[in-house]
C-alpha cells in the first residue's frame, strides 16, 4: 500500500528532525530546509495568516541561521540552563499529497529540564514537505502549542 | 501553664525597607508585603488595562488583571467604554474567559444571567422566584472608574483618585512622543505575547529603566543585528539620561536621537530598512511618507515606566500583572499602525517577535537574570538591593526633574520612592 509507505517515509524524517534538535546537531536541521521555508511558532492556535500576526517565531532563512547562531554561541545565558529537551512525535497523518509537496500534520510531546524543573509543551505540528530526489525538505513548519493562546515561559531551544 | 507564643509577624515597617539607596531583600519575598501590596498598590491607583484600539468597535471586549481583579473592557451599543468586574452578581463566577473578541452580550455559564455590554443585567431564566426579592436594574456587573490618555485606558478602584491626566504628569509628554510611531497612523494593538517568569513583579518594574544590563544580558541579541544597528544599541556610552517623573513614573532615554521620530525626517535610511523603503515606495507613497514610516518602524528611542504596571517600551507595550509573591505575568503587547501599509506593520511584527516573547532572542535572557535575582535574594538573613547607582552624578533634567546617567538607577528610585509613599499612606 503506497500510503503507508509514504506515511513511514514522513515518519521517518520528522523522527530524524526530532533527533537532531533533541541532540543539537543545528547544522543538519538548518540543511533541512528548503530557501523559501518559514519556521512558525503562533500565538493563535486558529491563525492562519501568520506573516500578519504576531507570533512567538516567523522564520525565514535568515532567520533560522541567526537562531541557531545564538544557540551555538555561548552569549545567551537562558540557552544555556535547558539542560536537554526530550521531544516525542506521535499521531501521524497525511492531510494533502501532491505531486511536490506531501502536508502532514502530528503531534508532538516535549519535555525541556530547565533550572532543575521538568516542564512539558504537547503541540500539535503541521509540516509542509517537499519531495525531493532523496527524501524530503521542509518548505514550512508550524508548531501550534497546547498552551500558546494562554501564557509560555521562556524557551530556549529550537520547538 | 503555658503562654502560647505569638507567631504572627509584625506589620512590615516599610519606612525601614525602602531607603532612596537600597531596598530590603524581603520585599522580594514576602508574602504579606505582597497581599498589601495588592490593596495599597493596586487598588489604590491608576492601573493600565487596555489601549482603545483593542476594543474598536461596538461589542468588542477585552479581558484584563487589575492585582487580583479580573475585568472586562468593552464597547458599548453607543460605543462608549466600560471597564466592568468580571464577576457575576449571583454567585461570582466569571462572565467572560476570552481574551479578546466581540460579543453580544455576556452571559453567565452558571445560572445564566446575562448582561449587556455596559453590565446591565438583561436575563434572568426562570425570574419569578426573584419576584420581589431583587431588581435587575440593581444587579448590573460592577462599573470602576476609568480614564484614558492617548488612547491608553486606565482604571481604578479608588473613587477619589486624582484625575488621571494629573497622576500621569511629567509622563504626559512621554506618552505623546511615544505615540508618533505609528508613522503617521494612529497606534494599533497588533497582538500580544503573554509570558510568566518565577519572581516577583517589582524585579521587572525595574528592569525597564535598567540600561545597565543590556549590553551583558542581550549580547547575543546585538550579536544578531548588523553592524549598524549594534551601535545604535551602544548606547551606554551616549549622551542618553534617566528621569524621575514623578509619582513612580519615570523615563530613560537611550537614543536621543529618536526620541521625536516627527523630526530629522530626511535622516538617511538605516540599512535594515533600506528594503522596506523601496517597498513603500513601490507602493506609491511619497518620499515624506516613506521616511515618516521608516523612521518610526523601530520604535522610540526610549522606555517610559508607567508606575506601577505598564511601560512604553521602546516599541511595545509591556503590562505587568502580579500573580503571586514569586510569580509574574507580563504581556509584550506589539503595536503597529491603523490602516498602515502591510509592509510596514509587518516590519514591526518581526522585530517584536526578533526580541520580545518567550522566543525572542532578548525577553528570555531577562526572564533567567530576573528568576536568577529571585533564587538570589534569599540567600543570606538580612540583605540589601542596592538601588544606588548614579546617585552621586545627578542633574536637573530641562524640566526641572532629577536626572542621571543612561545607565543610572534613577528610575527604580522613583518607583521605589513612590512605592513607599503607597504602602505607608
Ligand atoms: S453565578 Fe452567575 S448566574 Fe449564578
Ligand atoms: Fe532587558
Amino acid at each position: 500500500m503506497s500510503d503507508l509507505n509514504m506515511l513511514n517515509q514522513v515518519r521517518a524524517f520528522i523522527d530524524s528532525e526530532a533527533d537532531m534538535l533533541d541532540f543539537e546537531d543545528y547544522q543538519g536541521w538548518l540543511d533541512l530546509w528548503t530557501e523559501t521555508g518559514t519556521y512558525i511558532v503562533p500565538i493563535d492556535p486558529q491563525e492562519s495568516d501568520f506573516a500578519n500576526s504576531l507570533n512567538y517565531a516567523y522564520d525565514k532563512k535568515e532567520m533560522r541561521e541567526l537562531r541557531v547562531a545564538r544557540l551555538n554561541s555561548g552569549e545567551a545565558v537562558s540557552t544555556q540552563t535547558t539542560d536537554k529537551t526530550v521531544r516525542q512525535m506521535g499521531r501521524f497523518r497525511i492531510l494533502d499529497e501532491g505531486a511536490a509537496f506531501v502536508t502532514v500534520r502530528c503531534s508532538m510531546y516535549l519535555s525541556e529540564c530547565r533550572h532543575g524543573n521538568l516542564k512539558t509543551y504537547p503541540a500539535d505540528l503541521t509540516y509542509t514537505l517537499k519531495k525531493t530526489d532523496n527524501g524530503f525538505q521542509i518548505e514550512e513548519k508550524v508548531i501550534r502549542l497546547q498552551n500558546a493562546n494562554a501564557y509560555l515561559s521562556s524557551i530556549g531551544y529550537i520547538l | 501553664m503555658t503562654d502560647l507564643i505569638n507567631i504572627k509577624n509584625v506589620a512590615a515597617d516599610y519606612d525601614s525597607l525602602i531607603m532612596e539607596d537600597k531596598v530590603h531583600t524581603s520585599i522580594y519575598s514576602n508574602p504579606e508585603i505582597f497581599e498589601e501590596e495588592l490593596d495599597k498598590v493596586f487598588n489604590n491607583t491608576w492601573v493600565w488595562v487596555g489601549h482603545e484600539s483593542e476594543i474598536p468597535d461596538v461589542g468588542s471586549y477585552k479581558t484584563a488583571m487589575i492585582g487580583r481583579h479580573s475585568v472586562i473592557v468593552s464597547r458599548d451599543r453607543k460605543k462608549n467604554i466600560h471597564v466592568l468586574l468580571n464577576r457575576c452578581r449571583h454567585r461570582a463566577a466569571t462572565v467572560c474567559e476570552g481574551k479578546r473578541g466581540k460579543t453580544k452580550s455576556f452571559m453567565c455559564p452558571y445560572h445564566g444571567w446575562g448582561y449587556s455590554l455596559d453590565g446591565a443585567l438583561r436575563a434572568i431564566p426562570k425570574p419569578e422566584e426573584y419576584e420581589g426579592v431583587i431588581n435587575k436594574e440593581d444587579y448590573p456587573l460592577i462599573s470602576l472608574r476609568f480614564e484614558t490618555y492617548q488612547g491608553l485606558i486606565f482604571a481604578t478602584f479608588k473613587e477619589d483618585i486624582e484625575p488621571l491626566e494629573d497622576f500621569l504628569g511629567g509622563a504626559k509628554k512621554w506618552i505623546d512622543l511615544f505615540v508618533k510611531q505609528g508613522g503617521g497612523y494612529p497606534l494599533k494593538v497588533l497582538g500580544d505575547h503573554r509570558f510568566r517568569f518565577p519572581g516577583n513583579w517589582k524585579i521587572q518594574l525595574e528592569n525597564t529603566t535598567d540600561a545597565y544590563h543590556f549590553p551583558i544580558v542581550h549580547k547575543s541579541f546585538v550579536s544578531s543585528v548588523d553592524d549598524q544597528t549594534a551601535e545604535i544599541f551602544d548606547f551606554l556610552d551616549g549622551e542618553g539620561h534617566v528621569e524621575d517623573l514623578g509619582n513612580g513614573h519615570s523615563v530613560m532615554v537611550m537614543i536621543p536621537e529618536l526620541v521625536d521620530l516627527e523630526k530629522d525626517l530626511d535622516a538617511p535610511i538605516p540599512e535594515r530598512f533600506q528594503a522596506l523603503a523601496e517597498e513603500l515606495a513601490a507602493e506609491g507613497h511619497s518620499d515624506l511618507e516613506v521616511r515618516r514610516m521608516v523612521r518610526a518602524v523601530g520604535g522610540s528611542g526610549f522606555n517610559l515606566n508607567l508606575f506601577p504596571n505598564v511601560a512604553c517600551s521602546m516599541a511595545f507595550f509591556r503590562v505587568l500583572a502580579p500573580v503571586s509573591v514569586e510569580e509574574t505575568e507580563i504581556h509584550h503587547v506589539a503595536i503597529g499602525g491603523e490602516g498602515a501599509p502591510a509592509a510596514f506593520n509587518q516590519m514591526r511584527l518581526r522585530l517584536h517577535e526578533h526580541f520580545q516573547g518567550p522566543m525572542g532572542f532578548g525577553t528570555p535572557d531577562d526572564a533567567e537574570a530576573w528568576e536568577r535575582v529571585q533564587k538570589g535574594s534569599k540567600a543570606g538573613k538580612d540583605e540589601w538591593i542596592l538601588v544606588n547607582r548614579g546617585m552621586g552624578n545627578l542633574k536637573e533634567s530641562p524640566d526641572g526633574n532629577v536626572s542621571g546617567a543612561v545607565c543610572s538607577e534613577t528610575g527604580m528610585r522613583s518607583a521605589y520612592q513612590y512605592y513607599k509613599k503607597m504602602m505607608t499612606a
